[in-house]
């Protein structure tokens, strides 16, 4: 058994597709008409057979109050590596990108909290050198 | 767990306790901080165990002593240090002026 889909519950598909792609760097991978909705993923283009995220319709009534409440406390609904943290919030910044925490370094990792404008709060972490 | 009522508005008391002195070394690093940063901030540098549900309810107590102002912005919550009700400590014990 191992691990190939996570995902994000978005309030619109679009604008996640673009956002995803268009400002944080991943690519569409699968696009498949479901219904009303679309079975919709993207992935990293560093792993473009690693694991897929699937920008999943938050149509659920239980969906937006979990949302709501986990933004209003700052806690991101899941996490990405990046390189260098300064680095990705300096680009995002400059693409007009929300953080509700700015670069902070957390001891074993260093992290960043964006909005990503479809209801979400996301972490972005770097992985830090073990002190000598 | 303290009674919310016997804290209330009480500096010292508010001040008493390590996890809450931690909590605003923290906002004086960086003022604006959501209850997930400041939980982050708390195990990984310094160490605690608190469940969020605690620091929340630390929060609660520096907030109603004044230490701590909380404020919406959007969708997010923020909580920002307010030093100034230390103010009164050295108003009623006055430091050396050398």
């Amino acid at each position: 058994m191992r691990i190939n889909l996570a995902s994000v519950w978005v309030d619109d598909q679009e604008k996640a597709l673009r956002f995803y792609t268009d400002v944080l760097g991943f690519a569409k991978k699968t696009d498949v008409p479901t219904g009303e909705h679309r079975w919709l993923t993207v992935v990293s283009p560093e792993a473009p057979d690693g694991v897929e995220l699937l920008l999943e319709p938050d149509a659920h009534p239980a969906a937006r109050p979990l949302k709501e409440a986990l933004v209003a406390d700052g806690i991101p609904f899941t996490s990405f590596a990046v390189d260098d943290v300064h680095a990705e919030f300096d680009r995002l910044k400059g693409l007009g990108v929300t953080f509700t925490q700015e670069p902070a370094d957390m001891g074993p990792v260093t992290t960043a909290v964006l909005d990503d404008t479809c209801g979400n709060l996301i972490m972005i972490a770097e992985t830090n050198e073990p002190a000598a | 767990m303290e009674s919310w009522a016997t804290l209330s508005g009480d500096i010292y008391r508010a001040l008493a306790d390590p996890t809450r002195r931690a909590i605003l070394d923290e906002l004086q690093e960086r003022n604006g901080q959501t209850l997930f940063e400041l939980c982050a901030r708390l195990i990984n540098k310094h160490g605690f165990s608190s469940s969020r549900q605690a620091v929340s309810q630390h929060l609660d107590v520096l907030e109603a002593a004044g230490l701590v102002r909380t404020r919406r912005e959007g969708r997010y919550k923020f909580h920002d240090l307010d030093t100034s009700p230390l103010r009164t400590i050295t108003d009623r014990w006055q430091l050396p002026t050398d």
